[in-house]
């Protein structure tokens, strides 16, 4: 028994939060991803949950692995600048394995860049915008219905991996209203991490008998309380630090491992129109709509192309990818930043068949019309330029 | 495709030229069959910039929700009309207030239907609070567009204004839709 | 009475990391007789630190213990408190941790008075990563980033803090055990946050390179930098100049606590309000506002060919 509301991206991101069990929240705000909060801080004090808005992101993110590590589920909401803040913390969560959610409205950059305009220039960021080997998972969405369902799959996958999520969105989104649908928490699977099995005295965060070891709630309700020491530092399985290189090769190796070995559940995807396609165009998030008008009108025209709609952004759908090679003649990514997808494509295509790429970071989204010029006309740039009479203007103006 | 209606609600910050938007979106949502998007610009600046809302109201699932031919523009600023005119298709109708929207080209009248009414002026004196601005251009969108039921979007407007003002803002709808009733009836004006 | 020391410690982490003549073990005793005293149960205890020497102390302590980044481990603890208001949570941490990478979530922390006690020892100098000068460092002290001596002033933490609202600040000396014990119990019994600024000496890093001598005499030169807050009342500010007035300076207890404001009166109000959001959340659903979709009505809005999470229909 769900609802139906007219909200934004932003708000149905906050509003699936709720839904999938969120119950910490910590953020600073920064357009354009700001109705998250504002929804939440609505909604979470009447569940008697805490919200709380902290002097920083690098404070919102730090509360949220404290909440994770005590046994919450914790998310942060930012864009691009306050990302950047984020990125130590997110590279703590990775190490100590702790469930923390992560939306992340991407708007134009370098910098504070376009603070209300969209953009998809996080997609590497995401990836890896922390340091050191580590793995991660990040999931985008094409509208606000989606951004609900997906909401509630980062929660699922951050619980059952122990494992910091992205959800990337954009700027488009955003200020996109639409009708949605928000489920009741008894109509969707809300999984839940892992509780240990044995009594306290034999329990370790980090045990190798397991691929993704269960995480002990500090305080559990009605149970024994787990004692236990995590560290930012690399670890053996006791949470302490240690420096033995075999302990370290395998803790790191462990973290991969435990994403990749089930890369099959984590990826998502969608093929439109691909059953006879000779033309792939790859396109995720916002971008997506567009690119499947123009799919549309050149089926239209009698050209056939489909695309290829991964909505798991990271680990990337490389399967998926290298069997288009066999599949099509060319492909064409579709992305609002200047090229960091592709780059991915790529790799995995190995010059096999051509990539192209309309990689346009203006501020403004990408037109089916140009997607559709690019289809009938690969060679061709299609991307927005500047006039000769622009170029010799003295200034831009607002 | 079967029915599609672009509208465009223009104006600067802290005018409420929006919420008129919002309005009509809600309506098509929760009172009708339609879908519906709607999409907001706006700039950094709070009060002053320019602002418009794209809404779409269709009757197939709405994929991509960009506005490409608008076909109804409310705007209460000259920048905002200079500035948002590019996407409108031919013959589309414009709503403006002409003490704010006071350079309207020759070539924009030849091209599209413009209709000009004083809507902050009206509201301020006629209905006797400036905010029902907003509920007055709904009413006049409706009557000169029939874009979706009128009395569907009463029921938008009863859900968005608090109760102590829902007399006043019922007021300024029915007059609104008078008023676009009427425009409908004779038309754009040749030449202002 | 004896305390069991034992209890409190994870002592097959034993020797202790620290230098002979660092101040930080005699911080750690004092602070487990606090403890004991209060006699709170450890299951109920949670610690976060930083980095740093000081920072090392929740590898040693049998309680919930997180070792966390650089400089946040307030923020870390704000997100535990916030959680669970009815648990313990303390913080550990250096000069260079808390007040100068961290300065901006300490400030934040004072003037939010969250429950969190934080144990500050200040050492003048970044010991773990070779001496160098921090936000504590005294005028003209030589580190090795200033082997002519500091050129900045330092930041008097303890002051920071009842600026930015703290509501106990107390300042010890690791040398003055017994009174250091007594600050610690008092800022772990406040309700509030309470921090308790510790002189303590470095004889490596700091000690050395300023030819204070050994860790003994290093530790009377600081003692004799103490002068309690009783005995500085009467001392005029050319007197005090670069002394460390040790006592409970601060102690506020009308200012709400964070969490007791967020649950005992954010909560309460939100959870009365008849706004549209509370029968969603509260349980006040009534039964007409509920919805059920049908497939083709969500299949109006979400027309992918894409598993969705509905338990109902697993793929459109």
């Amino acid at each position: 028994m769900g609802r139906i509301a007219f909200i934004n991206a932003n708000a149905a991101a906050a509003e699936a939060a709720i839904i999938a069990g969120c119950n910490f929240y910590a953020g600073y705000p920064i357009t354009p991803s700001s109705e998250v909060p504002e929804t939440l801080s609505k909604i979470m004090p009447e569940r008697g949950v805490p919200f709380i808005m902290l002097e920083d992101e690098i404070a919102s993110i730090n509360a949220c692995v404290g909440a994770a590590a005590s046994g919450a589920k914790p998310m942060t909401c930012t864009s691009g600048p306050g990302l950047s803040l984020k990125q130590e913390a997110i590279g703590e969560a990775c190490i100590m394995e702790l469930p923390v959610v992560i939306v992340d409205v991407m708007r134009g950059g370098p910098s504070t860049g376009l603070p209300t305009r969209p953009s998809q220039a996080d997609i590497m960021q995401a990836k890896w915008g922390t340091h050191g080997d580590h793995p991660i998972i990040a999931v985008s969405a094409c509208n606000a219905q989606e951004v609900v369902f997906e909401t509630i799959r980062a929660f699922n996958l951050a619980e059952k991996f122990r494992q910091p999520v992205y959800i990337l969105t954009d700027g488009l989104l955003s200020h996109l209203h639409a009708k949605v649908y928000l489920p009741d928490p008894e109509e969707v699977e809300i999984i839940e991490r892992a509780k240990p099995t044995v009594p306290p005295e034999e329990y370790y965060p980090f045990d190798y008998n397991y691929e993704v070891p269960p995480l002990a709630a500090w305080w559990p309700k009605g149970g024994p309380s787990y004692r236990f020491h995590m560290s930012s530092l690399n670890h053996d399985k006791t949470g302490f630090p240690t420096v033995v290189p075999s302990f370290i090769q395998h803790q790191e190796k462990r973290l991969i491992n435990k994403i990749m070995n089930h890369i099959d559940e984590i990826e998502k995807f969608e093929y439109y129109k691909m059953d006879d396609a000779e033309t792939c165009m790859i396109a995720y998030g916002s971008v997506a709509e567009a690119a499947r008008v123009a799919v549309d009108e050149a089926r239209k025209a009698g050209i056939k192309v489909g695309m290829f709609r991964p909505l798991t952004i990271w680990p990337l759908a490389e399967k998926q990818i290298r069997d288009l090679r066999g599949k099509v003649k060319n492909i064409i990514v579709v992305e609002m930043n200047l090229g960091q997808y592709i780059l991915e494509v790529q790799r995995v295509v190995a010059e096999k068949i051509p990539v192209y790429g309309v990689l346009q970071a203006a501020g403004i989204p990408i037109r089916p019309a140009q997607i559709f010029e690019k289809i009938k006309n690969p060679e061709k740039s299609v991307e927005i330029c500047m006039t000769e009479e622009e170029l010799k203007k003295f200034g831009g103006g607002e | 495709m079967g029915y599609r209606y672009e509208l465009r609600f223009g104006g600067v910050g802290g005018q409420g030229s929006l919420t008129a938007g919002t309005i009509i979106a809600h309506a098509a949502v929760f009172h009708t069959d339609y879908y519906a998007t709607q999409v907001p610009t706006y700039t950094s600046q709070v009060r002053g910039g320019k602002a418009k809302a794209d809404i779409i109201i269709c009757d197939e699932p709405i994929t991509f929700s960009e506005t490409t031919k608008v076909d109804f523009f409310m705007t209460t600023h000259q920048s905002v009309y200079d500035a948002y005119k590019a996407d409108l298709k031919e013959g589309a109708i414009i709503l403006s207030d002409p003490a704010l929207v006071k350079d309207i080209p020759d070539e924009d009248r030849k091209k599209y239907k413009i209709y000009e009414y004083p809507l902050i002026y009206t509201a301020k004196h006629e209905i006797g609070n400036v905010v029902t601005m907003n509920v007055i251009a709904v009413g006049i969108c409706v009557g000169l567009t029939h874009v979706i039921d009128k009395e569907a979007v009463r029921e938008a407007v009863k859900d968005s204004v608090p109760p102590a003002f829902l007399d006043l803002n019922m007021k300024a709808y029915d007059l609104g839709l008078e008023v676009g009733e009427k425009l409908k009836k004779e038309g754009p004006p040749k030449k202002a | 009475m004896a305390v069991d020391y034992t209890n409190y410690l994870r002592m097959e982490k034993m020797p202790l990391y620290w230098c002979p003549g660092c101040g930080d073990g005699i911080v750690l005793k004092a602070y487990i007789e606090a403890i004991d005293e209060l006699g709170w149960d450890k299951n109920d205890c949670a610690m976060v630190s930083g980095i740093g020497c000081a920072s090392r102390v929740t590898g040693y302590v049998d309680f919930h213990t997180l070792h966390t980044l650089h400089g946040r481990a307030l923020p870390t603890a704000v997100g535990i408190k916030m959680s669970h208001p009815d648990k313990h949570v303390f913080v550990f941490g250096g000069d260079g941790d808390i007040a100068h990478i961290g300065g901006n979530h300490f400030l934040h922390a004072c003037r939010r008075n969250i429950d969190i006690t934080v144990v500050f020892i200040d050492n003048w100098n970044y010991g773990m990563t070779g001496g160098q000068h921090s936000c504590t460092t005294p005028l003209h002290v030589k580190e090795s980033t200033s082997p002519r001596g500091s050129y900045e002033p330092p930041l008097d933490a303890a002051a920071a803090a009842i600026g930015a609202g703290a509501t106990f600040v107390a300042r010890g000396f690791a040398g003055d055990e017994l009174r250091m014990k007594r600050y610690i119990k008092e800022g772990l019994a406040h309700r509030g946050f309470s921090i308790i600024d510790i002189l303590c000496p470095c004889p490596i890093n700091f000690g050395r390179r300023n030819k204070l001598g050994d860790p003994v005499k290093l530790m009377n030169y600081m003692k004799s930098l103490c002068i309690p807050k009783e005995k500085a009342e009467k001392m005029s500010p050319e007197e005090l100049e670069g002394k460390h007035i040790t006592g409970v300076i601060h102690k506020d207890e009308k200012k709400t606590e964070l969490t007791d404001s967020y649950y005992g009166w954010l909560v309460k109000e939100a959870q009365k309000s008849d706004e549209y959001w509370a029968k969603y959340t509260t349980g006040r659903l009534k039964e007409e506002d509920k919805y059920s979709i049908t497939k083709e009505e969500l299949k109006g809005l979400y027309p992918y060919d894409v598993e969705i999470p509905l338990k109902k229909w697993k793929k459109l």
